[in-house]
């Protein structure tokens, strides 16, 4: 550290140069491991903590221990992995249908004109529709089984995946469309080589936008309309005034919803390999 | 010699009375142009002379480009353009075959790697090349296809000066070796003296110039006879004493 200082030592030669001094680093300094994890760990150790002191009211927040010990007695008992499934089983029929609904639709509107004129405006329309203000519509038409609840969550899914995919389709680079034309590409070949690599960063943000979307969806149906999965469960808890089902519901949620992240996340960094080069 | 002169007499690209207009701007104006087999040409003009609107109509790139006029030119075409223009989800060697099918065109696409010196790069993805490595891809993804015709539009533009020089060499060569027609749009009357065999420039929408570089290869920037040719050409650009 002390080569750092300005002060110029005393020259052993003569004509000796002053040791160069170290610019002070602006960025800030390199990241520890699993540091994104210390932030709700230290939260988790606060609330520990106070309801070990006796801070926290048991009824409005239960102790740490008591969802946990709830958790484990939910499955045991059997009820909890069924709604467990049954809740997966929705969001994940609902968006399936909605991601095919919308890689189909975003590729009908971006390579064709004619698919545009039919699509794009349709979709848009439909956008500017809050989906769940469908539901009573759908509840009508589909009955209150799970079938309307598959189908809003693939509305909400189906959305931001053609939005996203449908804006990378439709912003390749005029540049690569000339080069595909100068390599005499078929369009078959210049769609498979050109324009579905090109959009595949825009559908992976669709993808992710769509997965939060699923999960979304998913809890709103569950505490309106239904009698069974994860939603109704915390549902008939409020109703027994039983906080610590609602935090294992809340905890399940949060775990599917970083589990499914994660895995959009990995599949895009598998996928999009040729971006680390310049993005590292 | 004699097989040479006789690809000479066939022309490889006849423009005849080539008209192209943008928003009103006439760029292209009756134009008349013969490019014969084998040759290395160059085209100067000042930006915006319309160097590209040219090279483009060759190429049959100018959809919704008002004009009229007669192009023929022959089938395989190779464009290299400023920017190397490698698709960067696909790794070199796919980018070199792009559009080339048929069993052997990885090992044409290796051997043309091979022959611009970038053997063992073929795995490598685009955004790992330098600029000069990704320009020396671009060139054989150009002559992988064996072209009748190389357009290059400024294809040295972008890089520094010594790769430049390295380049030049190396585009000299391979034209010797495959002796494609070759059309190079450049701004650089050195860069056209030194590699072209022919130069023309562009003016008012025709052909103002049409030089003829008698001089063996290969050519030094400091070959003194060659100063001759760029006084010429420099003043046909417009360029005159008070500006140098």
């Amino acid at each position: 550290m002390t080569a750092v200082t300005t002060t110029t030592a005393a020259p052993t030669e003569a004509g000796a140069l002053p040791p160069v001094r170290r610019r002070r680093r602006l960025a800030p300094g390199r990241r520890w491991p699993a540091a994104r994890l210390a932030g709700p760990l230290l939260v988790l150790a606060a609330w520990a903590a106070a309801s070990a002191a006796g801070q926290l009211d048991p009824a409005a927040i239960p102790a740490p221990w008591t969802v946990l010990r709830t958790l484990g007695r939910l499955w045991t008992d059997g009820t909890l992995a069924t709604d467990v499934l049954t809740s997966l089983r929705r969001a994940g029929y609902g968006f399936a249908i909605g991601l095919a609904a919308g890689v189909l639709l975003a590729l009908v509107a971006g390579l064709s004109r004619t698919g545009e004129a039919l699509v794009d405006g349709t979709v848009q329309l439909n956008r500017a529709i809050p989906t769940l203000g469908l539901i009573p519509l759908f509840i009508l038409w589909l009955g209150i089984g799970e079938t309307f609840k598959v189908a809003i969550i693939a509305i909400v899914v189906y959305i931001p995946v053609y939005l996203n995919t449908h804006a990378a389709l439709a912003g390749i680079d005029s540049r690569y469309v000339e080069l595909a034309e100068v390599q005499g590409l078929s369009k078959p070949a210049f769609v498979r080589r050109v324009v579905i690599p090109g959009a595949l960063p825009g559908f992976f943000v669709g993808l992710r936008l769509g997965v939060t979307g699923s999960w979304l969806g998913l809890v709103v149906l569950e505490q309106i309309n239904a009698t069974s999965g994860l939603g109704y469960l915390m549902f008939q808890a409020q109703n027994y005034g039983r906080t610590d089902i609602i935090l294992v519901g809340l905890l399940i949620y949060g775990v599917l919803g970083l589990v499914s992240d994660s895995a959009v996340r990995l599949v895009e960094r598998r996928v999009l390999s040729w971006r680390r080069t310049l993005s590292s | 010699m004699a097989p040479h002169t006789e690809q000479l007499t066939r022309p490889a690209v006849r423009l005849r009375d080539l008209k192209r207009s943008f928003g009103g701007r006439t760029v292209l104006d009756g134009l008349d142009l013969e490019l014969p087999a084998g040759q290395f040409t160059a085209l100067l003009g000042r930006s915006g002379s319309g160097k590209s609107t040219l090279l483009r109509a060759i190429a049959g790139l100018d959809h919704g480009v008002a004009g009229t006029g007669h192009v023929a030119a022959p089938r395989r075409v190779s464009v290299a353009f400023q920017d190397s223009r490698l698709l960067p989800w696909r790794r070199v060697l796919d980018n070199v075959v792009l559009g080339l099918d048929g069993k052997g065109a990885v090992e044409r696409g290796r051997a043309a790697l091979a022959e611009v010196g970038l053997a063992g790069r073929e795995r490598a993805w685009p955004g790992e090349l330098s600029g000069g490595e990704a320009q020396r891809a671009a060139l054989a993804r150009a002559l992988v296809r064996e072209p009748e015709l190389l357009l290059a539009d400024e294809p040295f533009g972008a890089l520094d000066a010594l790769t430049r020089i390295r380049m030049h060499h190396l585009l000299r060569e391979l034209w010797e070796r495959h002796r494609p027609s070759v059309l190079l749009v450049t701004h650089d009357v050195d860069e056209a003296i030194v590699l072209a065999d022919r130069v023309l420039v562009l003016e008012r929408g025709r052909i103002g110039l049409d030089l003829a570089i008698d001089r063996p290869h290969p050519r030094s920037y400091r070959e003194p006879l060659l100063g001759e040719y760029r006084e010429r050409l420099l003043a046909a650009l417009g360029v005159t004493e008070d500006d140098r």
